[in-house]
């Protein structure tokens, strides 16, 4: 019965004191970052928290931070679990973050009915909750540059394009191999639409978090249902077993697709030779050859400032970090521009986020020419529902294997605000949105 | 020379059977209370509710609704996490349907959905024993763990698969929900506990904890002198799910505010069986021992590095805590195989003959 003991309770303070002195730098802006360099999701989580860090590390090293304010940078741990995200999140608030970057989905979830209320934006690039990209609903949250379900339908159009017509598909099988929780379960609706609209079968095959590595008897299923097509929704451990698996009962890699973020150098690289052929949707271009990137291995990694070995450099979740955080650092600069301010808070960053616009010739200003392509974010569309292409794994490496797909939005947008309305409905009393909109 | 009852003498039955029999013991806890109850919210920063406090309690709460199974009628179970879950999707389905209704009585009622399948999952318990009857609750929690994510009834068919506290207000004070303050959550969370605590202490100390503790030390003598086995211990598992259930609705509607198939996983029966074992098998204080070792710690020794002025990177943290905390846990099994629980018993011993033992 006794929960607490007063000693304890002393300890207790004095430690979350000394905490908060630790960090109490004056003239920076604070940019947090949740991470997971432990637990099973660590081979998707780790180059991925490089990118992001590293980036950083570069502004501070070479501009002097951003505006020529310092970015105070700092990793919280979650092992991918949500107890711990909200825990980081916790810990985290006090000290004036200025975005959120969860990189979970079941963490983004949990944060996303605190972020109105505690007035700090969430940056869920391309994860997340998908109706998130509605801004007048969820005028904090942000998903760039592409929804799940555009995803999907950019597969679909690939697919479609190599069968010479969705029509094609007509009798046919689309496997749909996914990690089986929100994240996985979110392309199923409009999988499922596609299925009814073009008269094919989907097969699902569910992937639970304690069986990523244990996927042989599910593989064994995909051999005897003999799918036309496979269309794969994975993360963490269950990415490389999954194309190992593939290459062992000799699937058509050709014929096998990943979301992009089952698309990462060492989710294909265990199965070597066998995984020639698999393909990845990717909305970042993989490699080193960017001013940018150049600058970080002189300025970070280089002076042995960096935790990513050189020659992971430029691979492709490890960009995908980059990009993340050539976002925020450019709403922080959207932000100081919109206030004057140079010291902005995560108020400030929101509309930042919100008037986000990065051309081409943006993009090449930052030294990260065709890195990605045009983004741009506006008020009542928090995701944009931008392009990305199909990427081919060659035995050694990523090459670009089509042009970039637009998403089909007509076939996107009603779920989205179907989905918005619901979430909504469903977490009454929701806040409507007060925030203006900066034009 | 300070804990001793000398002198402290009983003069009725009532008072012989107090649940504080000893002065000292009765000031002790008032103390806590107060300080649990009055301090904590006045004093403690919010990250210190949010992170260390709730979670502790509602943990704490399932662990003893492990105990009063494991423990006290010695039943291994390994379903509590899928029991805990039942908790709290019931809770979900109740708070949507009933919009109306205050949120803490849902809390504690959907420990009833959760109790009628605990006892269901029971129903091996009356043939089978040991680790063969582990292996069954493990099917529970395998079982219920797949019903989260398969039944999309349970989580009103949301495309996430997971469930969102909606707000709820208490005399127009939100209670659930993100406007809910922490201070709030936790005030209910610990008065939930106190009072299930204290319901659970009387309990084992009355007919029915007589039972279950006599089918745990030899149920064929229990059988012999009149228990029914099968009522008992499909008792054991509907309270102990009970407990559960509710430590699962507080876990999403209190602590977490949104949850999903994944919190309740058998990670999370694991961790609450961990906790049992640490503090102390067949006690209820070492429940709070336990999940105050289990989850306080990890939460305080992230703070450690930054407190001693050192540069640790957090995944180098998280590393070291697996490390410490599992080097704890044999090392409090080697020293003192009965968990913390038995340690507070010997300090409070050595208290009583201190400054003179003899």
């Amino acid at each position: 019965m006794r929960m607490t003991s007063p000693a304890i309770a002393a300890v207790v303070t004095g430690l979350l004191a000394a905490s908060v002195t630790t960090t109490a730098a004056q003239e920076s802006i604070f940019v947090p970052n949740l991470t997971y360099r432990t637990g099973p999701f660590s081979n998707s989580g780790i180059p991925i928290a490089n990118g992001i860090s590293d980036y950083f590390a570069m502004l501070n090293a070479r501009d002097g931070g951003i505006g020529g304010v310092k970015v105070l940078f700092e990793e919280c741990e979650t092992g991918y679990r949500n107890e711990k995200g909200v825990e980081c999140y916790e810990a985290l608030k006090s000290k004036k973050p200025v975005v959120i970057n969860p990189w979970s989905t079941g963490i983004t979830l949990a944060l996303i009915p605190k972020a109105a209320v505690d007035r700090i934006p969430i940056l869920s690039m391309a994860y997340g909750l998908s109706a998130s990209a509605i801004g007048q609903e969820f005028p904090w949250v942000f998903n760039p540059p592409a929804t799940y379900w555009d995803g999907l339908s950019m597969i679909m159009k690939y697919i479609g394009d190599k069968e010479g017509g969705l029509e094609k598909l007509r009798g046919k099988t689309i496997g749909y191999i996914y990690f089986d929780g929100g994240y996985g379960l979110e392309p199923v609706p409009l999988l499922e639409q596609y299925a009814k609209d073009y008269g094919f079968t989907v097969k699902k095959y569910p992937v639970s978090p304690a069986d990523m590595q244990n996927q042989s008897g599910l593989w064994l299923g995909v051999r005897r249902d003999r799918p036309n097509w496979m269309v794969m929704w994975g993360w963490g451990a269950m990415n490389p077993s999954a194309v190992q698996e593939a290459a062992k009962i000799n699937f058509p890699m050709d014929r096998f697709v990943g979301i992009w973020w089952s698309g990462s150098e060492d989710d294909a690289r265990p199965a070597s030779a066998g995984a020639k052929g698999y393909l990845s949707l990717n909305f970042n271009t993989v490699g080193a050859n960017f001013p940018a990137i150049q600058d970080i291995l002189t300025h970070v990694v280089a002076k042995g400032l960096s935790q990513t070995p050189r020659d992971k450099v430029g691979e492709n979740l490890y960009n995908r970090g980059v990009l993340n955080a050539a976002l925020i650092a450019e709403a922080i600069r959207n932000a100081q521009g919109l206030t004057g301010k140079k010291v902005v808070d995560a108020t400030d960053v929101r509309r930042g986020l919100e008037t986000l616009k990065i051309t081409a010739a943006r993009w090449k200003e930052l030294g990260l020419e065709n890195f990605a392509g045009p983004l741009e974010v506006t008020c009542s569309d928090h995701n944009g529902h931008h392009a990305a292409y199909m990427q081919q794994w060659d035995g050694t490496k990523w090459v670009k294997a089509s042009d970039w797909i637009t998403p089909m939005k007509d076939k996107v947008q009603p779920l989205l605000d179907a989905a918005a309305n619901d979430y909504v409905s469903k977490n009454q009393p929701w806040p409507k949105r007060t925030e203006a909109c900066d034009a | 020379m300070f804990y001793r009852e000398t002198g402290q003498f009983k003069t009725t039955y009532a008072a012989d059977q107090a649940l504080f029999p000893i002065a000292q013991d009765r000031i002790g806890i008032m103390l806590i209370l107060a300080v649990a109850f009055v301090l904590v919210p006045l004093w403690a920063s919010n990250f210190m509710i949010e992170s260390l406090l709730i979670p502790v309690l509602v943990l704490s709460l399932a662990a003893i609704g492990l105990n009063l199974v494991v423990g006290y009628t010695g039943l291994l179970s390994l379903g509590t996490g899928g029991f805990m879950g039942v908790g709290a999707y019931a809770c979900y389905k109740l708070a949507i349907a009933f919009p109306e209704t205050n949120i803490v009585l849902l809390i504690v009622v959907s420990g009833f959905f959760s109790a009628a399948v605990g006892a269901l999952f029971g129903l091996p318990s009356l043939r089978i024993k040991g680790f063969y009857l582990a292996v069954a609750t493990l099917a529970a929690q395998f079982f219920l763990s797949w019903c989260f994510i398969r039944v999309p009834w349970l989580y009103n068919y949301n495309i996430s698969a997971s469930i969102e506290v909606p707000t709820r207000t208490w005399f127009g004070i939100p209670v659930t929900g993100p406007t809910a303050t922490p201070t709030t959550r936790y005030l209910v969370a610990l008065s939930i506990v106190v009072l299930m605590t204290l319901l659970a202490s009387n309990l084992i100390r009355g007919r029915i904890g007589r039972m279950w503790m006599a089918v745990r030390d030899m149920d064929i003598a229990a059988e012999l002198i009149g228990i029914k086995l099968y009522q008992t211990k499909l008792l054991a598992f509907a309270v102990s799910s009970f407990y559960c259930g509710v430590a699962g609705a507080m876990m999403a509607f209190l602590w977490l505010g949104s949850a999903e198939s994944e919190s309740f996983s058998i990670n999370q029966s694991f961790m609450v069986l961990f906790m049992v074992i640490i503090g102390g098998l067949g006690s209820l204080v070492g429940n709070f021992f336990g999940a105050a070792l289990i989850w306080g710690l990890p939460v305080l020794l992230r703070f450690v590095p930054a407190w001693l002025g050192l540069s640790v990177r957090p995944a180098t943290v998280e590393h070291l805590t697996f490390m410490i905390l599992g080097a704890l846990i044999i090392v409090f099994l080697i020293v003192e195989p009965n968990g913390l629980a038995r340690l507070w018993q010997i300090a409070k011993q050595k208290l009583r003959v201190w400054p003179f033992p003899y």
